[in-house]
Order: structure tokens, then sequence, then C-alpha cells
């Protein structure tokens, strides 16, 4: 453990940014010749030394196949592997580990419920609500779902400020209503739709809920019980930790109920040439051999978050967001979309008369990487009408002289475009 | 900078700006949509192909940025009165200048030469299919194609 966060668990220490930045070697680095400012963390977040060792240290030190050999290491890995199992489930305080489920990411969790859930119990003209707020990965697992199935998709609509529109959310509630697939936080304008109401309403009219916790969980705390949701589903990568794993959490009674999507090793009990038998959960939803070093290290990347403490982390994150809505706020012709103040993070932006694309080349030559384009959430884009946007996103090693570095780089746009 | 100020030339401003041609013929006889999945940036190229392979027109309509725009609007400039398939020989050179597959110093015609402002494009990779865009899309007309990708 770093000086830093022995500090912190002790609660001695401020939020320390520069020590923070400290862990992340690659915020070290020079892009075009200036220091990075990584301003893209919602698309994936940097790693800091402790995950990055703990996955050469598997390899180094602890690595076999899980679930298989009676060797010794193919025990340790075991251990280290569904100990990270425990730890997801602690973090998201979930009522048994047992309902978390490995995957490759959220994409694949989300693939999973709409295969084994969605495709498997709903009905021809059964209802799925999804808004328009939701990335990509949200949106179409369901429509190859409903394919299959025939169940219809709705969207509920979003408001001028990005936020959802509770009043159309509560008309699109009807009883062929089944599931309610929506975001923790908007991944393209940042908005964090009002759950604590959305889940109460779906499940007050029959459906079940999955919340797309990928941006979320790395800004506030996530407690699935206190939020009732029945599917809650992440991936590593955003939270600080490796590539290549996610994971699904899903009410018991239900994952017991759902049947397998993929076969293969490890979630058989036995097989025959015709006919085989499945594990129980989780173990029946994870066909084939994982990623066991980044599953094992993703628990590292918790420990260092929670280290930090979510809530110091969000109030840290509020700060960069609120100077660099007020900074974007003081030049001219810049419009935020987004504007509703339930937002975490994230701000989303144009500038009139330069296309994001062309701002985006740019700032990088100033060392300054942000995301222009459509953040795969076209359906948000189609609601205001743009092509697509400029994305800063903060991360908890950001810090207010980066927001500044942005400003600048973009003033040095305009006047390449002046 | 020097890399930024030769891809965004006054040239490419101007013309990213005020795009030319940038209209619907209403007696278009070809067109096809062009698609940058990775930026969302769409146009549609409409050509009047007359007898003879002639490109009597060629306008174009969409959003992009100043790259994919310049280039739109200054390939309906160069093209116009041409063959078609000079057209597509043309867009072969420009093609190999941008992907730095030939050196900026073989331009050796009037046209290559007025392209030769996008070949910034090219200490940019990210960005070349901004720059083609426009012209993939041509193409796909030209083949009786209703739309094209980048991807």
């Amino acid at each position: 453990m770093s000086a830093v966060l022995a500090e912190l668990r002790t609660g001695n220490a401020p939020f320390d940014v520069e020590r923070v930045r400290a862990d992340f070697p690659i915020l070290s680095r020079q892009v075009h010749g200036r220091p990075l400012v990584y301003l893209d963390s919602a698309a994936s977040a940097q790693k800091p030394r402790q995950v990055i060792e703990a996955e050469s240290r598997v390899y180094e030190s602890e690595y076999a196949n899980v679930h298989r050999g009676v060797h010794y290491l193919s025990q340790v890995a075991t251990e280290k592997f569904e100990a990270t199992r425990t730890r997801i489930a602690a973090f998201i305080n979930a009522p048994d580990e047992n309902e978390v489920v490995f995957t490759r990411g959220a994409s694949e969790a989300i693939n999973l419920v709409a295969f084994s859930y969605v495709a498997h119990f709903l009905k021809e003209g059964d209802e799925i609500l999804i808004s328009e707020l939701e990335h990509h990965s949200n949106i179409v697992p369901w429509q190859l779902a409903a394919q299959r199935c025939g169940a219809v998709i709705r969207a509920i609509p979003i408001c001028d400020d990005g936020q959802i529109d509770m009043a159309a959310y509560a008309e699109l509630l009807g009883p062929r209503t089944r599931l309610v697939a929506i975001t923790g936080q908007s991944n393209a304008l940042g908005i964090v739709p009002p759950l604590e109401r959305i889940i109460p309403m779906a499940h007050d009219a029959g459906a079940r809920v999955l919340v797309d916790g990928c941006q979320a969980i790395t800004h506030r705390p996530v407690d699935v019980q206190a939020m009732g949701c029945d599917f809650f589903v992440f991936s590593g990568h955003k939270i600080y930790g490796p590539t290549g794993v996610g994971a699904l959490w899903g009410r018991a009674e239900l994952l017991e109920a759902m049947p397998p999507w993929q076969g293969g090793g490890e979630m058989i009990a036995r097989v025959g040439i015709e006919k085989s038998t499945y594990k129980g959960i989780p173990h029946r939803f994870e066909a084939g051999t994982p990623a066991i070093a980044q599953v094992i290290a993703l628990k590292d990347a918790l420990d260092y978050v929670d280290a930090l403490g979510l809530d110091a982390i969000a109030d840290h994150e509020a700060m960069l967001l609120d100077h660099a809505l007020r900074r974007l706020s003081e030049m001219d012709g810049v419009t935020i979309v987004g504007t509703n103040p339930a937002k975490a993070s994230i701000v989303s932006f144009l500038l009139d008369g330069i296309h994001p694309h062309d701002i985006g080349t740019i700032v990088d030559r100033e060392g300054v990487a942000v995301r222009v384009g459509h953040h795969c959430a076209q359906p948000v884009m189609a609601r205001y009408d743009i092509a697509a946007t400029v994305r800063a996103s903060f991360g908890l090693y950001n810090t207010l002289a980066e927001v500044d570095a942005l400003i600048a780089s973009l003033e040095k746009t305009r006047e390449i475009f002046a | 900078m020097d890399d930024l100020r030769d891809l965004y030339q006054e040239v490419i401003l101007d013309h990213g700006k005020n795009p030319r041609n940038f209209r619907h013929p209403e007696d278009a006889n070809r067109h096809a949509e062009g698609d940058n999945p990775l930026c969302g940036d769409r146009l549609t190229v409409y050509l009047k192909m007359g007898h003879n392979g002639l490109v009597e027109d060629v306008a174009f309509e969409g959003r992009g940025c100043a790259i994919s725009m310049a280039s739109a609007s200054m390939m309906t400039e160069i093209v116009a009165g041409k063959t078609e398939q000079e057209a597509r020989a043309l867009f072969r050179r420009f093609h190999d200048f941008v992907t730095g597959r030939e050196e900026i110093g073989e331009a050796d015609n009037d046209d290559l030469e007025k392209l030769i402002v996008l070949a910034g494009v090219k200490q940019f990779p990210m960005r070349v299919k901004c720059a083609t865009l426009a012209w993939h899309t041509m193409t796909a007309a030209m083949d009786g194609q209703d739309a094209v990708t980048t991807e």
C-alpha cells in the first residue's frame, strides 16, 4: 500500500491529488512534447501502480487455471479469483457473493441478461423500456433479444436539459412493461437519472430494473440493496482496473431461474454427449477460462478506490466539474449539452462554428486528451440534432490546472479557426 | 503547432466554413450517402452524369469537420467537367498522397496541386478518413451504391 493510502485510511490526510497522481505512472508521460492531460476517463480510466503490479504479480507467482486443479497454484489462483467476487459483493453491498457473475465487461453482462432473461422470459408484445440517454451497449443487446422473443422496445425521452422526462416515463410504464434498463449516469452528458424514483415506479408496474453502472460506480458509492434494482452491471476498466473484466450482479432468485447462455468448461456439473447438467450460480454463467489475472487485479482497483473513499473522490470530481463549467461558461460561443444540475464528472459541449473532431485534433497537440464524437450514444446526439460533441471527463487524478489546460487549448483552437 | 498549421491552412478553413456546391441538384441522376461511424459525420454526394461518362454536375450536402467539408467542397470544384475515369484516377492519386504512399513533390498536374493543401492529414492518421469520405462517397455513387462507410 502506498503512503498516501495508508494515511487516508487513518483519516489524517485530505484528498491529495498530487500524491494520488504519483500512483499513476502514465500520467508522468508526455504527448506531442506536452504533459499529458488525460480527460477521457469516462472512456477508460488509467491504472494505478497497485493494479499494474497486481496483474504482473499474478503471472509471476500466483498463476494457474482456476476451479480445476488440485495442485497448489491452482488453489492459490482460485482463492484469489474468488476473493475478487467477494470484494465486488462488498463494494456494491450485494447480499450474496454468488450473485456476482464475472463477464468480459458491462456489455457482455447486459448481453447475458438480454439472452438469458429477456429472450427466455419475455413474450410477444412485452415491453422493454430504455432511455434516450443510453450507451449503445444498453440498447443493442435488447434489440437482439427482442428480435428473438417478439418484445417491443420503447424509449423514455429526455428533456432539453438532458434529464429523464419523468412524466413521459410514468406514461410509458404499463402492464406490458417487463424490464426497465437504465443508466446510473449518462456517459455522453454526465447526467445522473433519479434512480431512487425510477426503480420503485418500475417495480410498482411489475417490471424488473437493470442499471448500467459503468459510469456511476466510479463516482459515488453503490449499494444495490438500497437502490433496489434487480440487475446491476459494470466494467473493471472504468474503475481503474484491468480491461477484459466486468461483472453482472443479479438477484439470486432471478439468476437461478435463468438458463445458461454460453456453454463450455467450468459451467457444467456433468456432461454427456447428448445432454449436460449445469453448475449453480454464478458459475453456470461463466463458461471457459476467464480473464484470471485481470479479475484478480480488479480487487486491487476496488481496494484502491475504497481506500481513497468514493465520497472523497466524488467531492474532488465535483470541484473539477464546477471549475470546468465555470471556465467554459466564461468563453464565448460555448454550448453545454445536458445542463441539468444532477450531473457528475463529465461535461459535453460544443464550440460555435468548430466541429468537435477539429477541436479534438488541435487540443491533442497540446497534450489534452478528450473524446470527440457521438460517445456510443447516437440517440442522445439525435435528440439534440448534432453529430458529435466534445467530452471532457474527470477522474480521481485530474487537477484544476488540467481543467485550465483544457480551456487554454480551446482558446488556441479558436485562434486557429479565427 | 506547425503540423496543425499545415492541416488547418487558410484554404481549408475557407472551404470548411463556406463549402462550394453545397446543394442538392434537382437533375442529379446518381447519389450516395457517406458515413463515418467513428464521428457520426454524414454527407450525401450528388452527381449528374452525362453521356460518355462526363460528370456534368457534382454537389454535396451534410455535416462534418473542417477537413471533410473542405475536401468535399474542393472535390466538387475539381471533378466537375471531368470524365468518370479521370475523377476515379484523381482520387487514387489523392488517396496515395494523404496516406503518404506518394510524395507531395510529385504532384504533376493542377488538380493535384490544389489538393495538396489536404496532404497535412497524413500527420494525423485518425483524420485521413475525414479527407477521403467525400471521395469514397462519390465513387460509390458512380458505382451505383447507395451508401458507403469508412469502417
